[in-house]
């Protein structure tokens, strides 16, 4: 009788070939054997951060060179639907939306972390195809994806894929830049139209029958804000009006600054078809959702200066300044009508919706 | 937008205020009856540009304030069924009932769409053959046609799991009982431009000489607006009043025959409840009894409603143009878009709305 | 009520029974409902409410009206005192 040699492990190949699967089944949430497919197959060729890579539950990340010693980090959930918008998609938005959060605070985003609710029966290809996008807009805006977690969830729990990733950078030394910072006298500027992120991705949901060509303005924001900030080195105030729009977010800025916020309704850059895709539904374009745009409040004698570096950036060509600070009535947010008339501009209360009045 | 951008025009704006201005020599209280109007004035600023002696008052030219609580909450029963697919115009979702508004059912697990048109309810209706589709058809005039046209597509293609919930409610009645009403102050009337392009104005003539009061069908935009007040201004200074159509590009006279025909096809005159103000007779408008398949009234059985209006509310005050919303103790207090004790608060053009959102600090008009 | 706005037919669509278009309004372009204006053609605006055309928009009287509120302001210049040198 013949002595089996014992079989070498080097090279050897699961008996059961590796599946590959069209679509996500709560198998690969099990944190087993199909997790790791999963992992192989569709994150890792496009992830390739060393630190992800060498498979730990954490990365490490070495202290800022530069000696600044504060650490900017951030956190968001992304939950579009559709998951694809023209544009952009979900993974470039969660890339983006978190890098520019961070870019706020005037900080160099370093990394993300991102986590992953797949829904059970989400096709695999079009998570590849998120994935791919999401190194894409990691690429451009010079930050690593470190850190990842994929759970799943059984179908019609996370309308299909449900994204969370968390953001960090150092701050520069002796930057000071934050919502409460805006001094009576600042310029206020934003970095180019409002409303196309909102207006492309209602019009991709299909159920109010509109066809336009605008896309989403998702786009990484932190070279823009670096080129602002060296142009502008006094600059008090940087925030992107995402949801709850351009209105929403100076609201805020407003009410944490305790100061009076004023823009011009003629200065404020709007495209034609965002603008009519909100005159039928009632909407009003201030706040409309953006997701690369900047809003930048500046002391005057640096204004000129930030809307040149901005006009030269391709995510800043249409920029303008749009308003003022000035001290009271504190914690308000006016709008100068085209007209001439003044109207008082709240934070978003609750949803938006198309109406008929 | 063409046609609409040039009737913003800051320019000629200002050339409609200074002949307001030249015009104007006495006081005078004007009513503008549509929400759209209102939203407009408000949205613009334009009240902050006209003379002192003009009071612009507001009146109920809202059908998403005027529907009444019974309607509301049949709604609301309607779309807690687990077998419907309830569509609305997004103005309706957050409109208080006696318990709850639709946004509230659909947290609980009800189906709650929010469409841009009555045929798209149609459309859904013909996707999901295995649900009730109930679209709540409120509106004046102007969304009849539209309402009354689902019906119709409906009809002709067979569905049989489509039907509507019906408040409609017509102008001219309203503008009568505010007009006879003994408290009322109204002096001069801005028609609503859209109500006008479906129904024309050959009805005002009559309301005009027996309440002598000038009307004038007056479009949405500011220049439109402005329009509509210098006429109804000239009028009144000249002591006239006539009806003058200062829309012409969008209102005949007769107004728009195939739209009423449709509408007439479908629809019948009835007495209809209006919130805040009361029972109005032959203001409202229903469904014929030939198209009881599609009345959602007809054919979900609700039990009898018990209503429960919060105390506090004066809508029906503010509608009729009676009290301003800033006189309301609520406003602002206990009363806001987040938690609106009554509809004015809640639709975009209602006036409580419109005043809260735009101009409650009275330090904007300096 | 009536929030209703302008855009401009351009296509109209062939379906029996129902006459429907798609209107431009302005880079959005959305089907509606042209049953209740039977003469309008394409290239013409119409003002469009809820997905229903209401009406075909008069061109000449929105030019002649626009014209008559420029003329106000003509009429204001020529009336008030010639501003000194």
């Amino acid at each position: 009788m013949t002595e089996k040699a014992f079989p070498s492990i080097q090279g050897a190949v699961c008996a059961v070939p590796l599946r590959h699967h069209d679509t996500i089944v709560m198998g690969h949430g099990s944190g087993g054997r199909m997790t790791q497919e999963l992992i192989q197959q569709v994150f890792q060729p496009h992830l390739s951060d060393p630190e992800l890579l060498a498979g730990n539950d954490f990365a490490a990340i070495s202290a800022n060179a530069a000696g600044g010693t504060r650490l900017a980090i951030s956190t968001d959930s992304h939950i579009v639907y559709p998951l694809v918008f023209p544009g952009g998609d979900i993974g470039r938005l969660s890339v983006c939306g978190t890098v520019n959060d961070v870019a706020m605070s005037g900080a160099i985003p370093i990394g993300l972390t991102a986590g992953f609710i797949l829904e059970e029966g989400l096709s695999t290809a079009l998570l590849e195809s998120i994935v791919v996008s999401m190194a894409e807009a990691a690429k451009e805006a010079g930050v690593q994806i470190v850190a990842g977690d994929t759970k799943v969830v059984e179908k019609g729990k996370a309308d299909g894929l449900f994204i969370n990733t968390t953001g960090f950078g150092w701050i520069p030394r002796d930057t000071i830049i934050n919502g409460a910072n805006a001094k009576p006298g600042d310029v206020v500027l934003v970095s180019g139209t409002v409303g196309d992120h909102g207006i492309a991705v209602l019009a991709a949901r299909g159920e109010l029958g509109l066809e336009t060509e605008i896309r989403s303005d998702v786009a990484p924001l932190n070279h823009l804000i670096r080129e602002i900030v060296s142009s502008a080195p006094h600059t008090h105030v940087l925030r992107d009006p995402t949801r709850g729009g351009l209105a929403t977010t100076l609201n805020e800025i407003a009410c944490q600054s305790r100061v009076c916020i004023t823009i011009r309704e003629d200065l404020i850059p709007i495209q034609p078809a965002v603008s009519a895709a909100c005159e039928m539904l009632g909407f009003d374009p201030f706040y409309v959702a953006n997701e690369g745009k900047v809003i930048v409040i500046l002391p005057p004698d640096e204004a000129d200066a930030a809307l040149k570096a901005m006009q030269a950036n391709p995510y800043g060509h249409n920029a303008a300044i749009i308003g003022t600070v000035s001290e009271s009535p504190q914690s308000r947010l006016l709008l100068k009508t085209r007209i001439g008339g003044t109207r008082i501009l709240d934070i978003l209360a609750g949803e938006m919706l198309p109406r008929i009045c | 937008m063409r046609y609409l951008d040039e009737f913003r025009d800051a320019d000629l704006v200002k050339n409609l205020v200074a002949e307001i201005d030249r015009t104007v020599t006495q006081p005078w209280v004007i009513m503008e009856i549509c929400g759209g109007q209102t939203h407009s004035i408000m949205q613009n600023g334009l009240d902050q540009l006209l003379p002192p002696q003009i009071e612009l008052v507001h009146g109920p030219g809202c059908p998403v304030c005027v529907t009444s609580l019974e309607l509301v909450d049949k709604a609301l029963a309607i779309a807690s069924k687990p077998d419907v697919l309830f569509c609305s115009f997004g103005d309706m979702l957050r409109v208080p009932g006696s318990h709850g508004d639709l946004f509230s059912i659909r947290a609980k697990g009800g189906q709650v769409r929010v469409v841009y048109s009555p045929l798209d309810a149609v459309k859904i209706a013909q996707q999901n053959p295995d649900k009730q589709v109930v679209f709540f058809a409120i509106g004046f005039e102007t969304t009849a046609p539209a309402n009354a046209m689902s019906v119709l597509q409906a009809k002709a293609m067979g569905l049989t799991n489509y039907s509507i919930l019906v408040s409609q409610v017509m102008v001219p009645p309203a503008m009568q009982a505010i007009l006879g009403s003994p408290t009322n102050r109204v002096q001069g009337f801005l028609a609503a431009g859209h109500v006008c392009s479906v129904m024309g104005y050959w009805e005002y003539p009559e309301i005009a000489e027996r309440y002598r009061v000038p009307i004038t069908v007056t479009g949405f935009e500011p220049v439109d607006l402005l329009n509509g007040v210098l006429t109804t201004v000239q009028q009144l200074e000249a002591g006239k009043h006539e009806v003058i159509n200062a829309y012409a590009r969008v209102v005949s006279k007769e107004g728009n025959l195939p739209a009423q025909k449709i509408l007439k096809q479908v629809f019948q005159v009835c007495d209809r409840n209006w919130r805040g103000i009361g029972l109005i007779p032959q203001s409202g408008l229903s469904l014929r009894p030939e198209f009881d398949d599609f009345n959602a009234n007809v054919r979900f059985d609700i039990a009898d409603i018990q209503t429960k209006e919060s105390e506090i509310c004066i809508a029906g005050q503010i509608l009729q143009g009676i009290k301003k919303p800033p006189q309301c103790p609520a406003f602002g207090v206990l009363c806001n878009p987040e938690n609106p004790l009554g509809a004015t608060m809640v639709s975009s053009e209602g006036a409580c709305s419109a005043y809260y959102r735009y101009a409650r600090n009275e330090s904007v008009n300096v | 009520m009536c929030l209703a706005v302008p855009g401009k037919i351009t296509e109209i669509l062939e379906n029996p029974g129902l006459k429907m278009g798609k209107v431009d309004f302005g880079g959005v372009i959305r089907e509606v409902c042209l049953e209740a204006v039977p003469e309008a053609q394409l290239g013409n605006y119409v003002i469009v409410h809820a997905g229903f055309a209401l009406s075909v928009l008069s061109e000449k009287e929105a030019q002649d009206s626009l014209a008559a509120f420029r003329e106000l302001g003509d009429l204001e210049t020529e009336l008030s005192p010639s501003q000194p040198d």
